[in-house]
């Protein structure tokens, strides 16, 4: 499949299962609902690595939130029930408790529900408050710049991780180029989170490695700088090769963000340098979700 | 849907239990099943028809609305352990108005005597006038009084309203008596009116919102002025109600934390004007 004479290639992504949540935080004003938000998100690219996949999902106005204040909505993706609930404790304690007029509401319902304020609520040493509005619970916990407000928990969802694709281009500063248009594009899309930095990630991995504790490594076959020693997937004109990891909530969340980031890409046309759309995958063998790349751009086209 | 109305017919000399006549238990029964039903005035057992002109279509289901019309103070227990459907009441009623009431909405066009709201869990009570003592109190032998649900009184409320309160929401236009929220365990209290004596009185938790400056007791720490984030959330749960509540807007409180004669953590806040 060719689109403005950028190639789509037969393939796909290969994507898993993960939990997630989402996390309404607010603030007097956007700069510090932003501050703890990036606090949150912070040093969550990958859950090899991290634990948890985070990221803002979008700003919300002052009537789209609970407490009527500008905030931001947050999504945190992990592999496991436990490991989500440990890592949004952590960061809830570390990154809202802390952050200045920052406060925290449920942004999902589920019938599954983990701890958001519940444990949070001791750092009041016994002066903690709890409030029951409308048949939600929220805790009042005194800190020094006033009361930090926080909803008791927020629901927990089966959702998506691991959508992605390869923006293949002629040199690295228009593959990086390409990448930004596509995330400022995707960066509109609800449900959907690109938790790598700036939503892109240069350093795309494959299973495994010649060293035995290593569980992934560099993924060969896309770096151009070993097109002669590997089995490269690379053509000659291609020097640069960025990703774009997509976490959503479900299976057409994140086949909309790729439609609309490679849609952008293309748009772009030749002239941008970039001369193919691939993705990542493990053979079809390791995750249960394949996002086809050319079905995927058909059904925008329908 | 049609109402089912009661009215009462005659003046009564002793209080009569009207627990009997809720939709719940009236559901399926024939207008001659309900006349024939046996209310207690303590001494004397009373068929309904006896106390009640019946008009109106039998109810068909526990959704139903009922209609006290020209009810008077005699009438304890209306709307006693009511899980869902509704009462309106046009005039006054006794004591024990909502007792033990686990949903479904009651609104009194009248006054009330005592122990409205006691021991309710969920539901709605609107008074439109006045109410007695020991609102949303707990009934006797009870260590816990209301427990949840909505109180909206248009008028005044008298002594101990929210005694021993553990959970809900109680809002009050109108005045409210002496120890308004004693011994309160948790919940949420406001009056827009002047409270009495003692306001708070043994509270542990809980939450008197007051628009008037109290006279308060010593055990009763100042805390100074503050912008509570919290009551943004109070606020938007008022708007769904028809009442004077729901024009509040400021965040800016002065703040009393108590009773510290027993080592409570409840508070008081008074709105800036």
């Amino acid at each position: 499949m060719i689109i403005n004479n950028i190639q789509i290639d037969d393939t796909f992504a290969e994507a898993f299962n993960m939990r997630a949540t989402r996390v309404i935080l607010t603030a007097q004003n956007l700069k510090w609902a932003y501050h703890a938000a990036n606090a949150m998100t912070g040093f969550a690219t990958s859950v090899i690595g991290c634990g948890v996949e985070a990221g803002i999902e979008g700003e919300l106005g002052e009537t789209e939130t609970p407490d009527g204040r500008p905030g931001v909505s947050v999504l945190l993706f992990a592999m496991g029930s436990k490991v989500l609930m440990q890592q949004l404790e952590t960061r809830m304690g570390q990154c809202v408790l802390t952050c200045p007029t920052a406060a925290a509401f449920a942004g999902i319902n589920s019938e599954d529900q983990i701890n958001l304020g519940k444990n949070l609520r001791f750092f009041g040493d016994g002066f903690q408050t709890s409030k029951l509005i409308t048949d939600k619970r929220y805790w009042r916990v005194p800190v020094m710049d006033g009361e930090f407000l926080c909803e008791e928990t927020t629901g927990m969802v089966r959702a998506i991780g691991g959508g992605n694709f390869l923006i293949l281009a002629t040199s690295q500063s228009l593959a990086l180029a390409a990448a930004e248009v596509a995330i400022e594009a995707m960066k509109k899309i609800p449900n959907v989170i690109m938790p790598f930095p700036g939503g892109v990630v240069r350093s795309g991995s494959k299973v495994g490695s010649k060293y035995k504790t290593m569980f992934a490594s560099t993924n060969d076959a896309f770096c151009p700088t070993l097109k002669g020693v590997t089995d490269s997937e690379l053509s000659a004109e291609i020097e640069s090769v960025m990703e774009i990891v997509i976490d959503g909530l479900c299976f057409d969340d994140i086949a909309n963000a790729m439609r609309v980031g490679i849609t952008a890409i293309c748009q772009l046309g030749e002239s941008s340098g970039v001369k193919r759309i691939s993705a990542g995958n493990y053979g079809g063998k390791l995750g249960p979700h394949h996002f086809k790349l050319q079905e995927i751009m058909q059904a925008g086209n329908a | 849907m049609s109402t089912l109305t009661l009215r009462l017919k005659k003046e009564l000399t002793h209080s009569l239990n009207c627990a009997a006549l809720t939709p719940e238990n009236l559901a399926g029964k024939s207008i001659p099943d309900i006349a024939s039903l046996m209310l207690s005035d303590g001494r004397n057992q009373l068929r309904v028809d006896a106390v009640f002109e019946i008009s109106g279509a039998p109810i068909t289901d526990a959704l139903h609305t009922i209609h006290f019309k020209d009810s008077s103070r005699k009438l304890d227990y209306l709307g006693a352990h009511i899980n869902s459907g509704s009462l309106e009441i046009s005039g006054d009623v006794g004591a024990y108005l909502g007792f033990n009431l686990n949903g479904g909405t009651i609104h009194c066009h009248g006054n009330t005597a005592a122990f409205a709201a006691c021991n309710m869990a969920k539901g709605l009570l609107i008074i439109d006038g006045n109410t007695g003592e020991f609102l949303g109190g707990a009934s006797a032998g009870q260590r816990k009084g209301m427990h949840g649900g909505t109180v909206l009184v248009k008028g005044n409320a008298g002594d101990r309203a929210g005694d021993q309160m553990r959970r809900g929401l109680m809002l009050i236009e109108g005045n409210a008596g002496d120890y308004c929220g004693s011994r309160m365990i948790a919940g949420t209290i406001g009056v827009m009116g002047n409270v009495g004596m003692y306001a708070g009185f043994n509270m542990k938790h809980g939450t008197l919102l007051l628009l008037k400056k109290p006279a308060l007791h010593a055990t009763m720490q100042d805390c100074g002025m503050h912008t509570l984030p919290f009551l943004s959330l109070l606020y938007q749960s008022f708007s769904k109600l028809d009442s004077q509540f729901s024009g509040l807007h400021t965040q800016r409180v002065q703040r009393w934390v108590g009773d510290a004669a027993c080592n409570g953590n409840g508070e008081i806040l008074l709105i800036s004007a």
